[in-house]
């Protein structure tokens, strides 16, 4: 091919790649997969610390209170401590025991945020019922869990603001640490972990 | 049986329906762990009965939190949205229409042989490792999806959300998911198996293996994370001083010898082939070292297969039996640097309620009998 024909026959493809390409360039970028509105995205949830994704609604412990004893305590026990054979967690319990030989995790001595347990009583939880609680019902019941711990008084109004703000007790219990372990850097019977 | 099969006729073509079986004596399988509820639990993959460095689709170990969904691929979409500039949703045929990529990765539960923490606990390799599997990925990088939609320039996380009764979520590291994330549909030359995933899984190579979203339906784009149960009061890392380390997402490297292993029985001394994996979420597995004498003396073994990042390799060494008690340990040195550390250094470095991530050099001692057994040295 001559040296002319070879840039005639490069700017025809350049010029033909337009009619088959979209706007960003990429075929298969517009082709491939469809918007979705958010009205599409509305049957979705996740719940941040600070309440972005919280519905609208409230509840008190004493709402939660039938509601728990209702859906939850067959599983999670009378007093929130987990039955056995069920293979539910206590969801209260143990503060002060993190840093002892006996460390007891629970909702109460070990989660960070309050968010999150609404969050995962909303998406999963009654175990065998999931995603059957309305909003009203999960902020209840979410009070009483944490009245029982008394993270909360009995008489708060749990909502979108009042939630983000309870203050869980090992809110400052965490670390972003992804290793590998400095210390093993150190020579053995140095330093030991705290 | 026949006494003699070249004198009869074998079986005819496809007679077992066209996917194939494998052979009646073989008989390894699963085991489930001692839970109370099947439906939020975990099995074992049988390590001692594996031929090779991939683990059947079958045998492949499993954890649900919910049990294991129904999903007709035809009606599953994945929903990309949050932080970009156009929300999308892929069909599964969207999906399988993209450009794809095939790796080989492990996948370990953080839970991983976490009873061995405080004694040894389980009596055989398939229930002290056996939260350990790998296999041949197929799908489409996170990042083909990333150009799809259009990430906004605060965009540093990612919200993974699975279609199962837990609905299963866990925030992941744009890093990490631009980095390698995949968004698989293909394990070992098939579609995923239902207790997999199936129709679509997210794989973060060398992350816990909870972070890898079975059922994926949902990749939510944000600022920060989202601070999900799995990542708060589940898999992190309880220290001596009471405070936790989050997002501990690698696993460290690590190895297992399978032969000779936990309930064998070596039936006379002489020569044996130790054989084991080593695998590395940091790296890749660069050497094992083997010890018959409970770690005083080292000497490296043969690797097997080629080592690649991520995933797993096979090793084995000879070693000739004189009939005394021996203990049989490996370590697995990664590509970093970085040396698997015995129980008393993990526990040094991280005290005894750290509970996941344990990833210590495993003891098999070898008695006089021939029996071996599971001991900390
Ligand atoms: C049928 C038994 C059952 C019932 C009923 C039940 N749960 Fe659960 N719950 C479980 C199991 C099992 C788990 C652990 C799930 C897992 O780890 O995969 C769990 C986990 C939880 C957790 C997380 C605890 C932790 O430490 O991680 C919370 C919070 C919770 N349930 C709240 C509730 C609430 C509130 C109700 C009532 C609305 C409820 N559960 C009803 C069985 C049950």
């Amino acid at each position: 091919m001559s040296m002319f024909r070879a840039i005639v026959a490069a700017v025809a493809m350049l010029a033909a790649v337009p009619l088959i390409a979209s706007a960003s360039g990429d075929p298969a970028i517009d082709t491939i997969g469809s918007p979705v509105s958010p009205e599409e995205l509305a049957k979705f949830f996740v719940i941040m610390p600070d309440g972005e994704g919280l519905p609208p609604g409230s509840g008190t412990a004493a709402a939660g209170l039938p509601l728990y004893a209702e859906k939850c305590a067959m599983c999670h026990g009378e007093n929130l401590e987990g039955l056995e054979g069920t293979g539910a967690p206590p969801l209260a319990g143990g503060r002060g025991t993190l840093a002892t030989n006996k460390p007891f995790k629970s909702v109460e001595s070990y989660w960070p945020y309050a968010s999150t347990l609404y969050d995962y009583i909303w998406r999963a939880m009654p175990f065998h019922e999931p995603g059957s609680l309305t909003p009203d019902e999960v902020y209840s019941i979410t009070a009483y869990i944490l009245s029982f711990g008394k993270i909360i008084d009995e008489g708060t109004v749990l909502d979108a603001k009042s939630l983000s703000e309870v203050k869980m007790p090992n809110v400052d219990g965490f670390y972003v640490d992804n290793g590998p372990d400095r210390l093993i850097y150190r020579a053995q019977g140095g330093a030991t972990s705290k | 049986m026949p006494d003699d099969p070249t004198k009869v006729m074998g079986r005819a073509l496809l007679e077992d329906g066209g996917y194939g079986t494998r052979s009646q004596f073989e008989t390894a399988v699963k085991a489930r762990a001692d839970n109370p509820n099947d439906m939020t639990s975990w099995s074992y993959t049988p390590l001692a009965d594996m031929k090779g460095n991939l683990t059947p689709s079958g045998l492949h170990y499993e954890r649900h939190h919910g049990g294991i969904p129904a999903i007709d691929p035809a009606k599953h979409f994945l929903y990309v949205h949050g932080m970009v500039d156009q929300a999308k949703k892929f069909s599964v045929a969207d999906i399988l229409r993209l450009p794809s990529i095939t790796r080989r990765y492990f996948i370990e539960c953080s839970g991983n042989t976490y009873e061995e923490w405080a004694k040894p606990k389980g009596k055989n390799v398939q229930f002290t490792h056996g939260l350990l599997s790998t296999s041949e990925w197929t799908g489409v990088p996170f990042a083909t999806f990333a150009r799809h939609v259009g990430l906004q320039d605060d965009a540093s996380w990612v919200l993974g959300e699975g279609a199962d009764a837990a609905v299963m979520t866990r925030s992941i590291p744009l890093d990490k998911m631009l980095t390698d994330g995949l968004i698989a549909y293909g394990q070992n030359g098939e579609m995923i198996r239902p207790e997999q995933g199936y129709p679509l899984r997210l794989v973060v190579p060398g992350y816990e293996g909870n972070m890898m979203i079975k059922w994926l339906r949902r990749l939510q784009v944000s600022d920060r994370p989202f601070m999900t149960r799995e990542e708060t009061g589940r898999y992190t890392g309880l220290m001596p001083n009471g405070r936790a380390r989050q997002f501990y997402y690698s696993m460290d490297a690590k190895s297992v010898i399978t032969f000779p292993s936990g309930e064998m029985l070596l039936p006379k001394p002489g020569h044996y082939e130790i054989r084991g994996i080593a695998w590395s979420g940091r790296g890749r597995v660069q050497a094992v070292d083997i010890s018959m004498d409970g770690g005083k003396n080292w000497i490296p073994a043969r690797i097997d297969d080629t080592p690649e990042a991520m995933s797993s390799v096979r090793f084995s060494c000879p070693w000739f039996w004189d009939g005394k008690p021996a203990i049989l340990q490996s370590r697995c040195i990664e590509d970093s640097g970085y040396v698997q550390p015995t129980r008393t250094e993990l526990i040094r470095l991280r005290g005894d309620h750290f509970f996941y991530h344990y990833n210590a050099i495993q003891s098999w001692a070898v008695a006089a009998d021939g029996s071996v057994s599971n001991v900390h040295v």
